[in-house]
């Protein structure tokens, strides 16, 4: 389970985070925490109908009543027409995202926000919030990808027109983007296969679910200047939409990411951020607003439920020949599904010739769909490595052997991107097949007639570089303060710390990681994409070595002596009979008038790829259709493994997410599009009581484009788990679940459907 | 939350008046894990809330081998399953007990408010049932006593009238040779409002092979927990075996009527109904022959 | 009649973390937004405010609960132990350093409640198996770290606290 890093000083070692003890002990300030002097409270009015013209609004019952500061509806927010690219997602439609913080003439999903609310406390500002009067024009609601791509099927916007490979229709539609995505011959290819296996599949939506919900307090003082504090991903990000979308100077906008209570992806559009800012401008107080969990779980950015159609064929030496898929994901009310995304994944851990993928990207009367970790990766590859289990089933061909003899490697071309830089999907499959588990017995029979199985499925996700700084400086005592701009969500104060040590030639603990806000540290991408190990610790690494030079070039005037003529070991620095330590450093500088101070930015475009292969053993009783995961084993290409526990962290915790997605978590909206199960008792996250332990094998293909060989680790873990886990229903009862969530109606139905019931 | 108004009445004739004076606009607050959400959830509309946890009567909790089980309507869960008599003797209630929320809400849930509360799917009702148990309630006209099985009339509805509340428990001394078994079908492990419930009491004879008599209640399959008087007797003098747990399997399945919704299909929980009616006699039959 | 009808603000007087303490608070108030917003207690944290998470677990006359289904006003001479109350000027107490050690946590904010959990299970069963453990703790939700971790530390603690 532990790594072979023993290359390294602190690399591979498992320190205790330096924000761990705030954390256990409660005192960490998370966005809900933060107090101000004079702090009111806002809430939002959200719309009942999923799908309708809002014709008026009345706020003057709500003003009137004792406790109430200020109103705002979309009038309030500037136009904004521009798009602008914000990072995880590409380029972002501002106008729509202004119309999803507060809605203009129409309302796209139930929940959508109308109108905020500032008020003394928040049970007064509820109160207001409900005395709010709006007069709608009720619309039909679209609530199924397929029904909307119809041209029955209500038109959400008149201004979207289906952009297919970049020619855009003349008519509206609900289809926002057709993605195409064609190499090889695909009729050849077929007509080479022995055997073809076409399959549908239907994927609900699903949430991130984050424990922490959405926060903001925002400060907007009389001189213009803006201090938003927030649970988020990206503090950045977030000032750089608060510009656009409140038209404000961004070099006046203050971004302070608090301490964030999980994300997921689900954190880097803004929600509340603006609400709060604008109503602290009219009320003259930091506003804080929270959500509640009805409010995250309608109205924040679940991704996108999805139709799939995959066809592929093998010849009989269990080839591939040919790999189709037609895949349609819901956007929500405004466009922007990661449907490029799950284009690219979907047949990723293959070697292929002859390939068609066909994406749509469909507007449907629910929340406007955001990233969830591997974002459209887990619905895409859910359906090719099903289909690729029935193809072994039908080849006779053991599921890891077909996917060795398959597997794509390094400089393998792929249908959509460049070909394979050095990657490790051979040797996690052979890592998996070597693994106690694969090589372990399932008994069939369970006890009082239960039946188990074991299933196997691959997952790749391509992870991402973008831009990180870092800035340093050298303490008197020696240890040096590192200020970082990416929020902790997982650990990454420690691995950036650990880099750092590395580098620099010092103890884990001589270094003071902090985050810092958009003042304090130059621009740091958000922590997502699997990038903070990868970018922000590249960028500490290119800050030890920056500050190397800036203490050789010092030393180098201190001493008298040529700057090439000091080497430097474990934090000591020599220059014939001349050395100092780092604390002595610090002193001759501060005598000399120096500081040992250095800021980098990296925007590296080296990050590898991630590929990962899990094995799942379940049991399932066919009497009511329950399934039980017994034994789950997830082996993962990490790179270099910086913090062995936050890896393994980072893979179970995707693990479990994939798990909850494969079985049990799903919205359950109504024909009129109300979302039924909008609470954590309904939607229904995995406890301790429904995963076992889980197993983590960490492979090391080192990514050279790192100088530790870091690959991201946090996203792929969610790829795999929903396609072994009905792989594993398959053997266990010999199903095929085309459905997730595999839940305990669906499996007993399916069982007994095949049983003639 | 709307705005509220709190008593904490210290008698039972207090708390009386106290409800007769607001009527519907007041309701008991037990556990509180039901009703405070309600009321912030908009669903119950409440003026006032009377702390029942501070009259004694709602907070006994007595067994006699003669006389059976008193359990106040707001001793949590967690005081319940953690007594050594209630343990010995009613397994089946501590099977519901112990599943009702999770630990922190089995801090300070009551099986009296889960009664009260008169959901279709609650916990502990099938098993109260099965028990026989009735509900003992005061009001201005004095007291009155109401079996379980007749105390739930719809979805969040019961045989309270304005002014009144249920006081206790009363649960009979189960027999010699007798067990009960709660247990419900859920999605996840835990955490999950039943799809379907089922509630179970056996009285066997001196041998362990034939049932002396049974009765049978099943929950979240129709507007309110069902008592299957016909289970029961499909039971009472027959040997113990496959086929007597099937005619009563068949009974709860006739008798339930569900409905489809978010937790589960129509189809699913018929079928569920005579699943879990039989381990739920298993679960009993194992219990009183022990 | 003579019971009070309490209505407005009310003053509560109770034991918070083993000091007398004294807050104001409407009836409407839970006692999580108590602890959090009167008693500037913030450890405790709202994730569902309907008692499904466990993120605002304290112990409640010696008893496990979630304070958001609990009113302020029912406190009138409570005990209260939030996770300010365990470990602090006395250090971390096994349960918090084996957390730590154990990597078992990742964003951080299930973690007083789980710690205010465990604690209160390890009071009472100082050697639970795992299933116990997870029995116990399933009303506490975890979405970052799978629990598989956060398992192993309250066993590690367990072992260590049995001596």
């Amino acid at each position: 389970m532990t790594t072979t890093s023993s290359k390294y000083r602190v690399i591979g070692t498992r320190p205790v985070r330096p924000d761990g003890v705030d954390k256990v002990t409660g005192r960490a300030v998370y966005g809900a925490d933060v107090v101000l002097p004079r702090l009111v409270h806002g809430k939002v009015l959200r719309s009942p109908y999923a799908h309708a013209r809002i014709l008026s609004i009345d706020t003057s019952e709500a003003e009137a009543i004792p406790g109430v500061l200020a109103i705002i509806t979309s009038k309030d927010l500037p136009g904004a027409t521009a798009s602008a690219n914000l990072g995880e997602g590409g380029e972002v439609n501002l106008a729509h995202l202004s119309a999803n913080v507060l809605a203009r003439d129409k309302v796209l999903y139930t929940g959508h926000a109308i109108a905020a609310v500032a008020a003394a406390n928040p049970h007064v500002a509820e109160e207001a919030v409900r005395r709010i009067r709006v007069e709608f024009e009720e619309l039909p609601p679209v609530m199924d990808v397929r029904y909307a791509m119809t041209a029955d099927a209500a038109l959400l916007h008149d201004t979207v027109f289906t952009d297919t490979a970049g020619e855009k229709a003349s008519e509206p539609s609900n289809v926002a983007a057709h993605l195409i995505f064609e190499e090889g011959d695909l009729e050849k290819g077929f007509s080479e296969a022995s055997i073809v296996v076409e399959r549908e599949f239907v994927t609900a939506t699903v949430h991130q679910g984050y424990i922490e919900t959405h926060n903001a307090v925002a400060e907007w003082r009389s001189d213009g200047q803006l201090t938003v504090w927030c649970s988020t991903q990206g503090a950045f990000p977030v000032r750089t939409q608060l510009s656009h979308l409140l038209q404000h100077p961004i070099s006046q906008i203050k971004v302070v990411p608090a301490e964030i209570g999980g994300g997921f992806g689900g954190k880097i559009s803004v929600y509340l951020e603006p609400l709060a800012a604008i109503l602290s401008k009219k009320t003259g107080r930091p506003v804080k607003l929270m959500m509640d969990r009805a409010e995250v779980l309608m109205a924040t950015g679940p991704t996108p439920g999805s139709y799939m159609r995959v066809k592929m064929g093998v010849n009989a030496e269990g080839q591939i020949t040919a790999a189709e898929a037609y895949l349609a994901f819901e956007a929500g009310g405004y466009p922007g599904s990661p449907i490029g995304a799950g284009c690219m994944t979907v047949f990723a851990p293959y070697r292929l010739q002859n390939v068609r993928i066909d994406g749509f990207d469909v507007l449907v009367n629910k929340p406007k769909s955001n990233a969830y970790r591997a974002p459209g990766a887990t619905q895409a590859e859910f359906a090719a490595e099903v289909v690729v289990d029935e193809l072994c089933e039908k080849l006779g061909m053991d599921p890891m052997e077909f996917r060795l003899k398959n597997g794509a490697k390094e400089g393998d071309w792929r249908a959509a991107g460049p070909p394979y830089a050095v990657v490790g999907n051979l040797e996690c499959l052979e890592a998996a097949v070597a693994s106690d588990h694969w090589k372990s017995s399932l008994e069939k029979q369970g006890a009082d007639g239960k039946l188990r199985g074991r299933g196997v499925a691959s997952g790749y996700w391509f992870n991402v570089g973008l831009m990180s700084s870092c800035s340093g400086r050298l303490n008197p005592d020696g240890a040096i303060t590192l200020l970082e701009g990416s929020t902790d969500i997982g650990g990454t104060r420690a691995s950036i710390a650990m880099q750092f040590a590395e580098t620099f030639g010092v103890d884990y603990d001589q270094v003071r990681p902090s985050v810092v806000d958009t003042d304090s540290v130059g621009y740091t991408e958000v922590t997502g994409g699997s990038r903070t190990t990868y970018a922000t610790g590249l960028a500490a690494h290119e800050m030890a070595l920056a500050m190397k030079q800036r203490i050789r070039d010092g030393l180098a005037t201190i001493w008298e002596v040529p700057a090439e003529s000091i080497t430097d070991e474990r934090g000591t620095y020599t220059s014939g009979d001349k050395s100092a330590d780092l604390k002595q450093v610090a002193q001759l500088f501060a005598e000399a008038g120096m500081q040992a101070q250095v800021s980098v930015t990296v925007n590296p475009t080296g990050h590898g790829g991630a590929f990962a292969t899990h094995i799942a053993d379940v049991e399932v009783d066919p009497d009511t259709g329950k399934v039980e995961v017994l034994r789950y084993t997830a082996v993962q290409d990490a790179g270099t493994a910086i913090h062995p526990s936050y890896v393994e962290g980072q893979m179970q915790g995707g693990v479990v997410q994939g798990i909850g997605w494969a079985l049990n978590e799903e919205y359950v909206y109504d024909e009129r599009g109300q979302l039924r199960n909008a609470s954590l008792l309904d939607y229904r996250l995995p406890t301790t009581l429904d995963v076992p332990l889980i197993e983590t094998i960490i492979v090391e293909v080192p990514n050279p484009g790192h100088p530790y060989g870091v690959r991201g680790v946090g996203e792929v873990p969610i790829v795999p788990p929903p396609a072994a886990i009905a792989n594993a229903i398959y053997d266990a009862v010999g199903v095929r679940m085309l459905e997730l969530p595999m839940s305990p109606p669906r499996v007993w139905k399916a069982i007994a459907s095949q049983n003639g019931a | 939350m709307r705005d509220i108004q709190y008593a904490a009445p210290r008698s039972l004739d207090d708390a009386v008046a106290i409800l007769s004076e607001f009527g519907n606009r007041a309701r008991i607050l037990a556990g509180g894990t039901d009703l405070i959400v309600q009321i912030r959830e908009h669903v119950r509309d409440v003026d006032v809330v009377v702390d029942g946890k501070r009259v004694s009567e709602l907070m006994e909790l007595s067994y006699t081998p003669e006389g059976g089980l008193t359990l106040g309507a707001a001793v949590p869960c967690a005081v319940v399953y953690q007594n050594a008599d209630v343990v010995r003797a009613y397994p089946g209630l501590v099977d519901a007990a112990s599943i009702i929320g999770g630990t922190g809400i089995q801090g300070r849930a009551s099986i009296g408010g889960n009664l009260c509360n008169s959901g279709p799917a609650a916990d502990s009702i099938p098993a109260l049932i099965a028990y026989s148990a009735v509900a003992r309630i005061a009001g201005p006209r004095g007291m009155r006593e109401v079996p379980v099985e007749e105390f739930c009339t719809a979805p969040g509805v019961n045989v309270l009238q304005e002014g009144e509340l249920l006081v206790s428990l009363h649960v009979p001394a189960p027999p010699a040779h007798s067990g009960g078994r709660y247990l419900r079908f859920i999605p996840r492990n835990e955490m999950d409002i039943a799809e379907v419930g089922a509630g179970a009491f056996v009285v066997l004879d001196e041998s362990g092979e034939r049932f002396v008599s049974a009765r049978v209640a099943i929950g979240a399959v129709a507007p309110r927990p069902l008592f299957v008087p016909e289970a029961g007797a499909a039971l009472a003098g027959q040997p113990v075996n496959d086929e007597s747990l099937a005619a009563a399997a068949a009974a709860a399945r006739n008798a339930a009527v569900p409905i489809d919704d978010q937790r589960g299909t129509i189809e699913h929980r018929k079928h569920l109904a005579g699943v879990l009616t039989k381990r739920a006699l298993k679960g009993a039959i194992d219990r009183a022959r022990a | 009649m003579s019971t009070e009808l309490l209505s407005g603000k009310v003053a509560i007087s109770a034991t918070v973390n083993a000091e007398p303490a004294t807050f104001v608070c409407e009836p409407r108030e839970s006692l999580l937004e108590v602890l959090r917003d009167r008693l500037g207690l913030t450890g405790s944290k709202e994730g569902c405010n309907n008692g499904n998470c466990g993120a605002c677990n304290v112990m409640l006359d010696g008893r496990l609960v979630n304070s958001c289904c609990v009113l302020g006003v029912e406190c009138a001479g409570s005990e209260i132990t939030s996770i300010e109350g365990i470990g602090g000027t006395d250090g971390l107490v096994p349960l918090q350093q084996c957390f730590l050690e154990g990597a078992a946590l990742q964003c951080g904010i299930c973690t007083p409640g789980f710690i205010v959990a465990a604690k209160a299970l390890l009071d009472q069963n100082p050697n639970p198996t795992e299933h116990e453990i997870r029995w116990w703790l399933a009303g506490n939700l975890c979405r970052c770290t799978g629990y598989d971790k956060i398992i192993r530390a309250v066993q590690e603690a367990a072992q260590q606290m049995r001596g």
